[in-house]
Order: structure tokens, then C-alpha cells, then sequence
């Protein structure tokens, strides 16, 4: 049963449509990204469940009831804002006890309840510092105990890692997984960086310019894109133009000199996506010339161009010889790792 | 050949900052110390002033009680204002800075707009409004028959620090817009978040961060009201002297120059230790707001 439902969901701000047709069902315990570009509106229906903007059309249900009808200081949600919004005038402690003292949670209780909350993000012993006395990563857990500790039945993320640099964002990503699974809390994460979104969630949602693009888990959002959107936002891809022959038999799919048995259903012109570490080099298949070849430790980038233009091809560093620049290779890779849509012809 | 070059560097910025330096202690230092100095002479009606050092002037403004009476109205109409323009000064910027883009130049426009108009004339608007039986506003109410008689403003403390409050709120407001401007735009809704209703944001989130906007505020506006000279001799005149007032009209009236040099030190003096005091204990307080 969906714990967290939202039902046909929009936001229009004046004429300009926001949010469309957003329709989703989070269950209880679930950890959701919402992926897109910046302006895809993954924000504003963040802001519209945690409630500082109001849908335009659609309802918002949290275990069945309906959340626009409650105030948000009322919803007892966990929000962890960007610039995570701390109060700079209140010590660490103070900013983790804000929530409870608003739900008049006794002293002593709310102590123990502080204390626990900062050493489960690892800040035991900074109760009495000030959020500008603290680094960017300790603002970050300073923030996050103070959304967690008030036991919110959905977590709020909008891009709460998008601040630090990159090293220790991989380890907050880590440690923000972890403390999600300990304690079981529906987590709803914004963010514009497609490994975050892949590496945290149970399921990603993919949105461009408002609508939904896909709805699945990281493998199957990585593995199987819904749309060119979702392949080219998701990792780097090779887009090549081929066509569907269906007079052949058996119907037979054709890029350039690569050619497979044609799947069920289309016809005529049709673009193969292909990740670059599906391609492998072989005697047989789509022709290409090495352009520049880069060695990155634990795997060799190849940039090609090909019978049907510029390629991209991933191998791993397996110690095998590789093919040097400007060397004439022959692409392959199997039918089941492509997917084929179809193609408008200009 | 390098100690001759150690040596101009050395003394580039001095000479740079002479002219400016020259000015300052021309126009002011040297001034203030004569002042100073002034206060300390002798002045009779008919010698004149004598330059000889006597504590005369000090110990009439320590032992005359109606100096201590016009010190007293100077920081009672100074504080009055301050209150007065914090009070109105604070929610309105805060009111300001929730504004949609348009609106809110429009109305900083009409905020600042007193800025633009001379003191003067802005005092005696006041005047023309509520000047005895003549005051505009005096004139329609009684013929109204909401009042009998004209509303005290003229010659009142009142009046004073009405007109006061309004020639300084720009500078109230403008001082806390600007502690608004370093706010977090997320940090109302991270309160509501965590179940704060609207008066607790603004109790508890909101003004510990604006206070030392206000705080700052307060000391241009105290310090200008205690030292305001233009509207407390239109509205006050004669009958209710300031300290600023005061020294005009020892200058200018009795000739009693040294009696007024010391009226206008103890004032600056009073001004320094109040404003530098208060400066200090709101650093100390908001050390954490200001980083």
C-alpha cells in the first residue's frame, strides 16, 4: 500500500506550467530521488509535499490523508534545505532541540534526544558550537539531525550535498544510506547529479521540463531509458541511426555494418542507445577509427568516429592490449544491452 | 638603492593621506580642541570672553539644575525616537523585504523619499499640519467637531519626537533591511518545518538575527536625535530647549560663548561614551549573528 501518493500533481506559476501530471506512490520506507536538470520543477514538488507552495491541480496523500489540507508546520515532516538553513544564532544543540521544544517535548527528554540525534551523525561533542563556526559537512549533519530528530514520517533532501566538494560528498552519501536504512524513514531526495541519485535511492525519478520521464530503479533507469532524455541525462550513451528492415528475412536491424535480428514491434528508422561500456571491439560489426584514446586507471576511454558519427567507448583496464589512436576497429556489443526507439525523420 | 626606495614606500602613504589628514585636523580636530578649550574660559557680560582656565562654566552646568533638565529632555526625546522608529521601523523593513519586486522599490522610494527633502521643510510640514488653530489638520478636525481645541504638538515633546522618528526612520529601516538581506530565504520555512507558528518565526528565528540590524540602527538615530538641531528649534523654539539648542543660543543669544562650549563638549562627550558603550555590548552579545 502507498505510503506517500501523489495524484496527478501540477504547478503553474501564471501561465508558465511548473509541474505536470505528476502521479507517484512512495512506499513506507522507500528512498526516492527526484533527477532532473535544474528548472525540471523536482523542487517544486518538493516544496509542494513539504508544503510552502500549493499544487495547482492533483492531491497529495500521506497514508491516506490529505496532506494540502494540513498547515505545514503541522505536517511533521524532515526538510534539509540546500543551504541547509540553519539558525545562526543557536548553538548545534539548540538548533536539533528547535523542533522538539515546538512539539513541547520535556526538558530532560529533549536533551537526550538532542544528544542522541548528533551523535548518530557523528557530531558528539559539537553541541555547543554555532553553525558558522562549523564546516560546510558539519552544517550538513547539524541539519540532518535536526530534520531526523523530530521522527518525520518523510525526510525531505533537497540537494542537501550539492554544497560540499567531492570527496566528502561521497562519503555523506554513504553515511546519509546508511543512517536511512538504520532507521527506516521515508526519504525523498532532490538532486541534479545522476551517481547521487544512482547510489542512494531505491528508486529514481527521472523528470524533464516538469513531466515525468521515467519511474524505476537505478539499474532499470540506467539499463533500459525510457526515452533519449533519460539516456543522455543518466550517464554518458552513444545514439546511433539505424533502421528497421522489415521486408529482410527474418526482419533484421541495420547500423551502418552492424546488424542484429530486429525486435518486435518497430519499423523503419530507429536509434540504438548503447552505453559506451556495453561496446566491445571485434573482427565484424560497426566501423570506426580511434580518434584519441585516454588511459583513466581502471579503465581506457576511446573516442571514435564511426560509420554513423562519434562514438564513445569504454573499456576496462583488464591489462589486455588495447587499439592505439587512429587505429581502424570494427564496434559490437550484444542486442540485449541496446535499446531501440524510434526515429523522426527530418 | 634599495633603503632610498624602502624609505619613499615607507613614506608614500603619509604623504598621500596628507591632504585629507590637513583637512581633517583643520576643519575638525583643531576646532574641537578650541572648543574644548573654550569651555574653560571666563566670559563676563560686559569683558567679554577671558582666557583663563576656570572650572565656572562646569561647575554652573553640574550644580544648575536646569541644565540637568535640558540633558534630561535631550536623551528622554533621543530615546523616545529611538523606541518610536524601532518600533515602526523594524516590521516595516520586514514588511518591505516580502514585497514583490516592483512594489518593494516603489515603497523604499517612499521610504527614503524623506531623505530627499530638506529637514527644514520637512519640520515645517509638521508645523503647517498641527500648528495651533491654523495646523491643516487641526483646522478639519475642529470644524469636524471631533475636537474642541487644537492637538498639542507644537512646543511638546510629543511633537518632537513625532517629527524626529520621521526624519530618522529611513535610517532604522534601512539599517535592518539589511540584516534581512543576510537571512537565510529558507529559514522561515525551515522553522515552519519544524512546527513553529508564525509569531514563534518571528520571536525566535527571525528578530535574534535582525536585533543587531536594529541595535546598529538605533545608534545612528539615538545619536542624530540627541545632536538634531533643526527640528527641535522649529518645533521646540524657545520654550523647549535641547542641548543642542542650548549651545545655539549661548552662542548666539547671551554671547556666552564659553558656557556654550561646555553645553555643546559635555554633549559630544555623553554622545561618545553612549554610542561606543553600546556599540561594544551589542558586538559582544551578537558575536555569533555578526560572523
Amino acid at each position: 500500500m502507498a505510503f506517500l501518493e501523489l495524484e496527478g500533481v501540477a504547478k503553474q506559476f501564471g501561465a508558465q506550467t511548473v509541474v505536470e501530471d505528476f502521479s507517484l506512490s512512495v512506499g513506507k520506507g522507500e528512498f526516492i530521488s527526484f533527477l532532473g536538470p535544474s528548472g525540471c520543477g523536482k523542487t517544486t514538488t518538493l516544496q509542494m509535499i513539504a508544503g510552502f507552495l500549493d499544487p495547482t491541480r492533483g492531491a497529495i496523500r500521506l497514508e491516506d490523508k490529505d496532506l494540502t489540507a494540513i498547515h505545514p508546520a503541522k505536517r511533521g515532516l524532515g526538510i534539509v534545505f540546500q543551504s541547509y538553513a540553519l539558525f545562526p544564532h543557536m548553538t548545534a544543540a539548540e538548533n536539533v532541540a528547535f523542533g522538539l521544544e515546538m512539539r513541547k517535548v520535556s526538558r530532560a527528554d529533549r536533551a537526550e534526544r538532542v544528544r542522541a540525534a548528533l551523535a548518530m551523525v557523528g557530531l558528539a561533542g559539537y553541541e555547543d558550537r554555532h553553525p558558522r563556526r562549523m564546516s560546510g559537512g558539519q552544517q550538513q549533519r547539524v541539519a540532518l539531525a535536526r530534520a531526523l530528530v523530530i521522527k518525520p514520517s518523510v525526510l525531505l533532501l533537497d540537494e542537501p550535498l550539492s554544497n560540499l566538494d567531492a570527496k566528502l560528498r561521497e562519503e555523506m552519501q554513504i553515511e546519509l544510506r546508511q543512517i536511512q536504512r538504520t532507521i527506516g524513514t521515508t526519504t525523498i531526495l532532490v538532486t541534479h547529479d545522476q551517481n547521487e541519485a544512482m547510489s542512494l535511492s531505491d528508486r529514481i525519478v527521472v523528470m524533464s521540463q516538469g513531466k515525468i520521464e521515467q519511474i524505476g530503479t537505478p539499474q532499470q533507469t540506467y539499463e533500459k531509458p525510457a526515452s533519449a532524455f533519460v539516456s543522455q541525462f543518466l550517464g554518458k550513451t552513444n545514439d546511433f541511426a539505424g533502421t528497421i528492415d522489415r521486408i529482410a528475412t527474418p526482419a533484421r536491424l541495420v547500423a551502418g555494418s552492424w546488424s542484429a535480428p530486429a525486435p518486435a514491434g518497430l519499423s523503419g528508422p530507429v536509434t540504438v542507445s548503447i552505453r559506451p561500456e556495453r561496446i566491445g571491439f571485434g573482427d565484424a560489426g560497426l566501423g570506426a577509427k580511434i580518434v584519441t584514446r585516454i588511459f583513466q586507471g581502471n579503465h581506457w576511454l576511446f573516442q571514435c568516429e564511426s560509420e554513423c558519427g562519434s562514438a564513445i567507448v569504454i573499456r576496462q583496464n583488464d591489462g589486455q592490449p588495447q587499439p592505439t589512436e587512429g587505429a581502424a576497429v570494427h564496434l559490437n556489443w550484444r542486442p540485449e544491452d541496446m535499446s531501440v526507439r524510434a526515429r523522426t525523420v527530418a | 638603492m634599495s633603503t632610498v626606495a624602502d624609505e619613499r614606500n615607507a613614506r608614500a602613504p603619509w604623504v598621500l593621506s596628507a591632504p585629507a589628514l590637513m583637512l581633517f585636523v583643520g576643519v575638525l580636530l583643531i576646532p574641537l580642541a578650541m572648543t574644548v578649550m573654550l569651555s574653560f574660559h571666563d566670559w563676563g557680560q560686559y569683558k567679554g570672553i577671558e582666557p583663563v582656565f576656570i572650572l565656572k562654566n562646569w561647575k554652573e552646568i553640574a550644580t544648575d539644575p536646569y541644565y540637568a533638565e535640558m540633558f534630561w529632555r535631550t536623551f528622554r526625546i533621543a530615546i523616545l525616537t529611538t523606541l518610536l522608529t524601532a518600533a515602526l521601523g523594524a516590521p516595516e523593513a520586514y514588511i518591505l523585504n516580502r514585497m514583490d519586486g516592483r512594489w518593494k522599490s516603489i515603497f523604499l522610494l517612499v521610504i527614503l523619499g524623506p531623505l530627499l527633502i530638506s529637514v527644514v521643510a520637512r519640520t515645517l510640514g509638521w508645523a503647517l499640519l498641527f500648528g495651533g488653530n491654523n495646523g491643516l489638520v487641526n483646522k478639519l478636525l475642529m470644524s469636524a467637531g471631533v475636537i474642541r481645541s487644537p492637538i498639542p504638538f507644537m512646543f511638546t515633546e510629543t511633537g518632537m519626537v513625532v517629527a524626529l522618528a520621521h526624519v530618522m526612520m529611513p535610517f532604522m529601516v534601512l539599517s535592518v533591511w539589511a540584516a534581512l538581506q543576510r537571512l537565510d530565504p529558507q529559514i522561515e520555512n525551515a522553522a515552519m518545518s519544524l512546527g513553529a507558528g508564525p509569531i514563534t518565526i518571528i520571536r525566535r528565528i527571525i528578530m535574534p538575527q535582525i536585533m543587531p540590524g536594529v541595535l546598529s540602527g538605533a545608534i545612528i538615530v539615538f545619536s542624530l536625535s540627541a545632536s538634531a538641531f533643526a527640528t527641535p528649534a522649529i518645533i521646540g523654539g524657545r520654550r523647549l530647549k535641547v542641548a543642542a539648542t542650548l549651545a545655539y543660543d549661548e552662542f548666539l543669544n547671551t554671547l556666552n560663548w564659553p558656557l556654550g562650549a561646555a553645553v555643546a563638549t559635555l554633549l559630544l562627550v555623553a554622545l561618545v561614551l553612549i554610542v561606543v558603550g553600546s556599540n561594544a555590548l551589542i558586538e559582544r552579545r551578537y558575536v555569533e549573528v555578526f560572523r
